[in-house]
């Protein structure tokens, strides 16, 4: 030989499937870029600055709070964790109410775990749920879709200064309301009034809510975007919206009136967000295949439950975190039977 | 099969599925490569005990002498690729990392592709102890890969019945294509080398099982069948690792190899179509196994094909004669999944050398992406056919649990196919992790 080559030696296997880690993350945020826009056509400027300083206070804090392990950003997701975190929150969500959301999502959330990959809850959930308990009335306080004048008027509660109280936006909402807004999410409509919604509403996302947990159709079909791709387990989906339609349509049966049917259920509030999106986020998911099964219809349940009885209009938040709190027993209790074995043990 | 067939060709659960760049050589007939001016014949190139020599420093040797003999049981003679002079006898590098005592032999310019040595046998009259004498005398060892005695393989222990005769015809390994090959180019060796392995065994059926993406190969075996209804061919799925035992016997027959255990606790000996088809050949003309069949590919090769390469072979060698293309190589003996990566370029081709591929620059930049944290995907759960949990024994590896590793998660019916790190988004290198929680279990244990 003329020249020594340059040798690499490495361990098996030498060839590797084409999907890593920022792949994935990657492609979560186009999937959940849409629902982002959505939410902005639907409720405008408010809604975009909401975002923007959402995913922007994830960003810093993942980068100060996280940078003994160097600049994590690349992995993008903090940026998810953001994104799915302003889906979660009303539209005129007073901004510096965001900034803390988003610093206690990646602070609470992540950080305080480790990191990328050691986190137990869902880091958009845990800042959901602390500005949940912090901030109680701004988080209920919602506004009418498609009101007039969105893309050059704020939400009057969006420019709420630091610290103060946000605005009491009730009047406000009468003016801009295109119809008779009440201000009622269709499941608070339900539970308070028993007032039922048309599921082509809450598909097409005609109704109130959090920026992202109306238009159930775009948000199912960016799940299965990531679905056909690989990058997202459909078996939990299906599990948590087959473990909410047995319970909603169980209740139902018994009871028609009182208990809504399950297509309202599947199609109101966070469920298909939280579904496809949080549920779904593999870090605090089970790893074996009878777990994700049992997790799923576990989170579907509790969503009933905490919906029809709990105090709260909402359950899925804490259906979710409560699946993320008892994954690792999942995964302790579902091992799968090793080839060659009688039994898992 | 039974069930398994009705839908399809019979298959495992889990397992990846690589691209297979196995065209580049799969449509072109075997070549030869001349000898080089010398080569390096270790020992152990067998599993078992080193053979031992039988020749001096100096002395002359003919193509098929032996060179050294077996030592004991589980182990198998060595004989000589070619006619030369021993010019030395010391340590060598081998394929497996460490140094190897081997037979540097000097062949003569004038050597010639004739074999002069050979001890003929009329396998026709042999009882199975015969055949199994016979077999230890080619020096035959399993040429998929193992290096595993072959006559060691198709003994069965008095206590042991065994019904079954599996030809692994898979080559589920990405890139290679010599079994595919020798399957077309060698059909009636191949049933010879099963009838002789059936002999040897008693049993008295024996099942081909080739991946689907070989259908040719299918479909030329079952023309040489004729009436012997005892032989079968059977397509399985196209999948890694389809080729390894406990998997193809899965796959044909729907049995489970017990943990801890080998195909013949179950009634099955298996045995590779590479290996059988050389002992058809070389068996009844009682002549050594000298040479084998080598793919040569890769990106970094300019004539990828599969080739009979003398055994002894330098690589360094091999890739002057195939043409490779320089800059940043990792040179590979065997498959790209489980074949070790090499540096020397004295390294020899030896009896187990089923691939010698070369990855060159875009291929490994691809491998050096980094490692990021365990996000419990769960993917090496679905794709590790052995249904082990390498997410957890990653972690557990992590925080150096390996005892746990084996105790409850059963590290030790891992076989280091890498599916779980060929999938792993975070590039974790988990079979490298088991390899030294296993290392250092054992030593612990010893």
């Amino acid at each position: 030989m003329a020249k020594k080559p340059a040798i690499e030696l490495r361990t098996t296997p030498h060839i590797h499937a084409p999907q890593d880690v920022i792949m994935i993350m990657r492609n979560v945020v186009y999937a959940s870029l849409p629902m982002a826009a959505w939410a902005v056509w639907q409720y405008g400027l408010s809604a975009l600055m909401l975002l923007l300083v959402v995913v922007a206070s994830c960003m810093l804090s993942e980068r100060v709070l996280n940078a003994k392990q160097g600049n994590t950003l690349g992995d993008w997701s903090a940026a998810i964790t953001g994104i799915l975190l302003f889906l979660t929150l009303p539209p005129g969500f007073p901004l510096w109410m965001g900034v803390i959301a988003g610093f206690s999502a990646i602070g609470l959330g992540k950080a305080l775990f480790g990191g990328l990959g050691m986190n137990v809850f869902n880091p958009a959930l845990v800042g959901r749920a602390f500005v949940q308990a912090a901030f109680p009335v701004a988080i209920t306080s919602w506004t009418p879709a498609f009101f007039d004048g969105r893309f050059t008027t704020l939400i009057p509660s969006t420019l709420t200064a630091p610290f103060m109280i946000p605005p009491e936006t009730g009047e406000w909402n009468m003016q801009v309301a295109v119809d008779a807004f009440t201000g009622a999410t269709p499941l608070g409509l339900q539970k308070f009034d028993a007032v039922s919604t048309p599921v082509l509403d809450l598909l097409t996302g005609m109704t109130a809510g959090s920026a992202g947990e109306s238009a159930a159709l775009i948000i199912l079909v960016c799940g299965l975007y990531l679905a056909f791709r690989g990058m997202l387990d459909w078996r939990i989906p299906v599990a948590v919206m087959a473990g909410t339609a047995i319970t909603a349509a169980v209740f139902h049966f018994i009871d028609p009136v009182a208990y809504p049917d399950a297509m309202f259920m599947l199609f109101s509030g966070g469920l298909m967000l939280g579904a496809w999106f949080m549920a779904s986020d593999m870090v605090g998911s089970p790893v074996t295949p009878a777990g994700v099964i049992i997790y799923g219809l576990l989170i579907g349940f509790v969503t009933v439950i905490i919906r029809l009885f709990g105090g709260l209009t909402e359950g899925v938040m804490y259906a979710i975190l409560l699946g993320n709190a008892v994954t690792p027993l999942i995964d302790q209790v579902t091992q799968p039977r090793v080839f060659g074995h009688r039994k898992s043990s | 099969m039974g069930i398994f067939n009705l839908f399809g060709a019979g298959t495992f659960r889990h397992g990846v599925h690589p691209p297979s760049h196995k065209a580049a050589t799969a449509h072109q007939p075997i070549r030869r490569l001349p000898f080089p001016d010398h080569l390096v014949i270790p020992l152990n190139q067998h599993i078992g005990k080193p053979a031992k020599l039988l020749v001096k420093k100096g002395q002359e040797v003919v193509r098929g002498e032996p060179l050294a003999s077996a030592d004991g049981f589980v182990s198998v003679p060595i004989h000589a690729p070619a006619t030369g002079r021993i010019r030395d006898i010391r340590l060598m590098p081998s394929a497996r990392g460490e140094q190897a005592m081997a037979i540097i032999l000097h062949v003569y310019a004038a050597a010639t592709q004739e074999v002069l040595w050979r001890n003929p046998v009329d396998p026709g009259a042999l009882d199975p102890q015969g055949m199994i004498q016979a077999i230890q005398d080619t020096g035959m060892v399993g040429l998929g890969g193992a290096a595993f005695p072959s006559h060691v393989k198709l003994s069965i222990p008095e206590e042991k019945s065994v019904d079954t005769l599996v030809v692994n015809g898979c080559e589920c390994e990405p890139y290679l294509s010599c079994d595919h090959r020798t399957m077309l180019e060698h059909p009636r060796e191949l049933m010879r080398g099963i009838r002789y392995a059936m002999q040897a065994t008693g049993v008295s059926k024996a099942i081909v099982g080739v991946e689907e993406n070989k259908m040719d190969a299918v479909k030329l075996l079952r023309e040489h069948l004729h009436a012997q209804s005892d032989i079968s061919v059977e397509a399985v799925e196209t999948k890694y690792p389809q080729g390894s035992e406990k998997m193809l016997i899965k796959s044909l027959m729907g049995r489970e190899v017990p943990a801890g255990g080998i195909p013949l606790d179950i009634g099955v000996v298996v045995n590779n179509v590479g290996t059988l088809a050389a002992l058809g050949k070389l068996l009844p003309v009682g002549e050594g196994l000298t040479e084998r069949v080598v793919t040569v590919t890769g990106p970094g090769v300019e004539k990828p094909g599969n080739y009979i390469i003398p055994l002894g072979t330098p690589i360094g060698y091999v890739l002057k004669q195939v043409g490779y293309i320089g800059g940043e190589n990792e040179f590979i003996l065997g498959g790209p999944m489980m074949g070790p990566s090499v540096s020397d370029m004295e390294t020899p081709v030896t009896k187990g050398t089923s691939g010698l591929l070369v990855l060159n620059e875009p291929e490994i930049e691809q491998e050096t992406r980094r490692i990021w944290p365990c996000i419990k995907c769960g993917r090496c759960l679905n794709a590790c056919p052995m249904h082990l949990n390498p997410a957890y024994l990653g972690l557990l590896a992590a925080k150096r649990e390996y005892e746990e590793m084996a105790q409850t998660y059963h590290l030790n019916d891992c076989f280091e196919c890498g599916c779980c790190s060929y999938v792993c988004p975070s590039n974790i290198p988990l079979v490298q992790h088991f390899r030294i929680a296993k290392a250092i279990n054992r030593e612990q244990a010893a």
